[in-house]
């Protein structure tokens, strides 16, 4: 069972794939490159998921899987232009694809209903010719079939057993055949005799050829010169639509489902294929074969690794830089010199444990591409509910980043695209009205910048509505009635909790959850989100997030003798204070003049309980953060050793979570060092001093629920 | 406390260590490993008997000072202590202890009840009493050794 369960898996992870592959081609054929090679790997992707659920019994996903090969055989043929009208319907019909994939996956049941409709679409598209095709040509097992309809060279090849005697292969006259044309191939094995009667030195099969070449029989005959007088050969011509042929009837087995040759492609795609793959080509095989194998090298580069395996080696290479730290240390304090050559070995020890810690971390980067995927069909699907034309356009698809941040920006990726069509973007009318094309334009553009991840969606639309966010925020009670706030500051405004400027709540997007739900879960992986518009020209949101969560650049402190680490991305300053900067709000409450403003100071040292008497903020370190949702504070500690990356380790897996501390990391002495939590300690201190603000916390926190 | 499963007598081997003067034995399976005592960083608002915390080969673990636990008189632990670390559910805590002591081999019906005078500290941590050479050793289980919502939260 267990097995089973696992191919199972393995089944569903490569349809995932496929899928993928298939929105891919569709994306590039809407643009209107029409190579041959895309649509063949559209064709392929179906081809495959539908092989792969017949293995599983899925029939109603082999049923529309099939249909849809069908039509798409048509395109691979020819016969069908691709049309933006035809991608519609294959897209479409790639969304009903992947509901019966996952339908399959959770055993769940799909509604038929759902896919009738592409289905008859797509019945429409392949008998558009009504000549030829009809609706039993749809329930043919095999689409290679729809093959006979245009005219053949048949050939029937016969081999005697001296054939074999001389040395010939059947293999190698098929392949040289194949490179006049593109082949269909059946074997005939009516003729093998029971296994004992079966003579090994005898011949018993026979092969039946279809092959669709412009070529004259001499050619054909040319191919088959060396073994004339050993086999039986017949070549005849034979023109289209002889569907009722009898030779190519069942029980024929399928060469081709042996993988002997590639899928029937088209002449024009052989020669490109040649011209490109000379260079390599093995003599021996016909060329466009040489480049599928290629192709398939390719692919099989990668193998899939269970996740935990390459965090436990992730683990253990922290360990290892750690304690390569310590050996360095333990080297320093005998008073070994530099230049011994111990401690040059000792160098290039540290040098490639980096580089091992570099290695594994790239092994867990993954293209954003996988998110960035799924994104068209939800443009397709919010835009048809909203009845807006929407364009999408993906950049930086290969940008690399740790898998665990891919895994969550899916979520605030939707959030904000939804957004993007549904408050960015203008009816049609409206955007004709305005002097724009009717058909609005979202982008979705990822990039590498100075060791983070940059994700950006902006929109053509209208921008923000400064004048309603006011308006709205001052009606929610989240700003007072007379506040002056610059652009920037009312544009920031949709980010608070509660907040929600769409008149009607919908489907899509306005339940006044959605940017503050956008915020907190970037911030939560330690991102920053920022937007800018501009009113009339459109917006643009701008996601900034760290490339992994396995290490965090942080401020190593001390306080009352604790080694601490503050997340880099809190830290806005590092202050001395100064006496006459410092002033009592009340008995506990101290806050400091900097920025133009009264920030409050906390020592942390005592919030934590590692002290009871409250430093002498003339004599410590102050470090100004700011936590997520903007507030600022002033830390302070008795010294900071300097700045770190560390290895972020969880608390909660032997332990519980425990307030003020977000984890924890092992310091180069191979001692546990903690990371503050500095969003929960500003958070606790506002609690425990309760704030002026505390209706207004309370009131959104309503809202929110 | 009845249908305990850390510390069940499903191997018969039992390890023996001392907390002061009083000798107490768990389960040998639950054991991963037994280390020397090194300083433990301690974590803030945490119960007093938790020590801190410790690296073991990368993963973070919580060490639980049994004898505060155990409500027995606590000491500054120096480098003859010891640390056992154990499984706990699907956690790993190590437990500091004055030293190991013995490994017993033992029967079910050998085990005494826990006399019900004692208080409710010791019934909840011991789950019964062997009498091995004229020594008496108590069985430990460690439900109850970590914070309770340390258990539910994971």
């Amino acid at each position: 069972m267990d097995s089973l369960d696992s191919i199972r898996e393995v089944f569903f992870q490569e349809c995932d794939e496929q899928l993928n592959e298939l929105e891919t081609g569709l994306g590039l054929i809407q643009t209107g490159a029409t190579l041959a090679d895309t649509i063949n790997a559209v064709f392929r992707a179906v081809h495959s998921i539908k092989g792969g659920a017949g293995i599983f019994g899925l029939d109603e996903l082999v049923n529309f899987a099939h249909i849809f090969e069908t039509t798409l055989d048509r395109i691979r043929r020819g016969e069908l232009a691709t049309s933006p009208q035809v991608i519609q319907v294959f897209l479409r019909a790639a969304d009903i694809l992947s509901d019966f994939v996952n339908a399959a996956r959770t055993d769940g049941v799909y509604n038929l209903a759902k896919s009738k409709t592409v289905i008859s679409e797509l019945k429409h598209l392949t008998s558009t010719d009504p000549a030829l095709a009809t609706d039993e040509r749809l329930d043919e097992v095999s689409a290679e079939t729809g093959l006979l309809k245009l005219p053949y060279w048949h050939i029937i090849f016969k081999p005697f057993p001296s054939l074999y005697a001389k040395g010939n292969e059947t293999m190698l006259l098929l392949r040289a055949l194949e490179r006049l044309g593109t082949l269909d191939v059946k074997i005939d094995v009516s003729n093998v005799p029971e296994l004992q009667n079966l003579d090994p030195e005898n011949t018993y099969l026979s092969w039946k050829i279809a092959l669709f070449a412009d070529c004259t029989e001499d050619i054909i005959r040319d191919v088959f010169e060396f073994v004339e007088g050993d086999c039986e050969l017949q070549i005849s011509w034979i023109e289209g639509d002889t569907k009722s042929d009898g030779t190519f009837e069942q029980p024929d087995i399928d060469m081709s489902k042996f993988e002997l040759f590639t899928l029937p492609q088209q002449v024009e795609e052989t020669s490109a294929a040649a011209a490109m793959s000379t260079n390599n080509a093995d003599q021996n095989l016909p060329d466009q074969q040489t480049s599928k194998t290629d192709t398939t090298q390719h692919v099989n580069a990668t193998i899939r690794v269970d996740l935990d395996r390459v965090d436990r080696m992730i683990n253990l290479v922290g360990e290892l830089v750690i304690n390569e730290a310590m050996l360095s240390q333990r080297v320093i304090e005998a008073g070994i010199a530099r230049t011994s050559s111990v401690a040059i070995a000792l160098d290039e020890l540290e040098h490639l444990t980096r580089e091992i810690q570099d290695s594994v971390m790239a092994i867990r980067a993954q293209p954003v591409r996988s998110v960035f995927q799924r994104m068209p069909r939800l443009v397709r699907e919010v835009a048809a509910q909203t009845n807006k034309q929407v364009r999408l356009l993906m950049d930086g698809e290969t940008t690399e980043v740790d898998k665990t941040v891919i895994e969550r920006i899916s979520d605030p990726l939707t959030h904000m695209i939804r957004n993007a069509i549904d408050h960015g973007l203008e009816s049609p009318e409206i955007r004709v009205a305005a002097g724009k094309p009717a058909e609005g334009t979202v982008r979705l553009v990822a990039l590498h910048r100075s060791g983070r991840i940059v994700v950006e969606v902006s929109d053509d639309g209208a921008g923000i509505n400064r004048a309603r966010v006011k308006a709205k925020a001052t009606e929610n009670g989240l700003i007072s009635s007379d506040a002056t706030l610059t652009d920037e500051e009312i544009d920031n405004l949709i980010f608070l909790p509660g907040f929600s400027t769409a008149s009607a709540v919908t489907d899509i997007s306005g339940r006044g959850v959605g940017m503050d739900v956008v915020r907190r879960s970037v911030q939560a992986l330690g991102g920053r989100i920022s937007i800018a518009s501009r009113p009339g020209k459109g917006s643009t949101f701008t996601l900034s997030l760290p490339l992994t969560l396995a290490v965090l650049d942080g401020m190593v402190v001390t306080a009352a003798g604790h080694t601490l680490i503050v997340p880099l991305g809190a830290i806005l300053e590092t202050l001395q204070p100064r006496e006459r900067d410092i002033h009592a709000l009340d008995h506990n409450i101290r806050v400091l003049a900097a920025r133009g403003g009264y920030i409050p100071m906390i020592d942390v040292a005592m919030l934590l309980g590692y002290r009871h008497q409250a430093i002498d903020p003339t004599k410590s370190v102050a470090l100004l953060v700011e936590c997520e949702s903007g507030t600022r504070a002033v830390l302070l500690y008795d010294t900071i050793q300097g700045q770190r990356q560390v290895v972020i380790k969880s608390l909660e897996s032997n332990y519980r979570a425990v307030p003020g501390i977000a984890a924890a990391t092992v310091m180069g002495d191979g001692r546990v060092a903690l990371i503050l939590d500095v969003d929960a300690i500003i958070t606790s201190t506002r609690m425990a001093t309760a704030r002026l603000e505390r209706p207004r916390i309370e009131q959104t926190l309503m809202e929110v629920s | 406390m009845t249908n305990s499963t850390y510390g069940e007598p499903k191997s018969r081997e039992l390890i023996a260590f001392r907390i002061g003067e009083q000798e107490f034995c768990i389960n040998i399976m639950t054991v991963r490993e037994i280390r020397g005592w090194t300083a433990a960083t301690s974590l803030p608002h945490a119960p007093e008997y938790l020590r801190g915390v410790i690296n073991l080969r990368g993963a973070v673990l919580p060490i639980i000072d049994l004898s505060v636990r155990l409500g027995l008189p606590s000491t500054e632990p120096t480098e003859r202590n010891v640390i056992i670390v154990a499984q706990i559910a699907h956690q790993q805590v190590g437990l500091l202890v004055d030293a190991v002591s013995d490994i017993l081999n033992f029967n079910e019906e050998n085990i005494q009840q826990t006399p019900d005078i004692a208080s409710d500290l010791v019934r909840m941590f011991i789950r019964g009493l062997l009498p091995v050479e004229g020594r008496m050793i108590s069985l430990l289980s460690l439900d109850h050794v970590l914070p309770a919502d340390a258990l539910e939260d994971s």
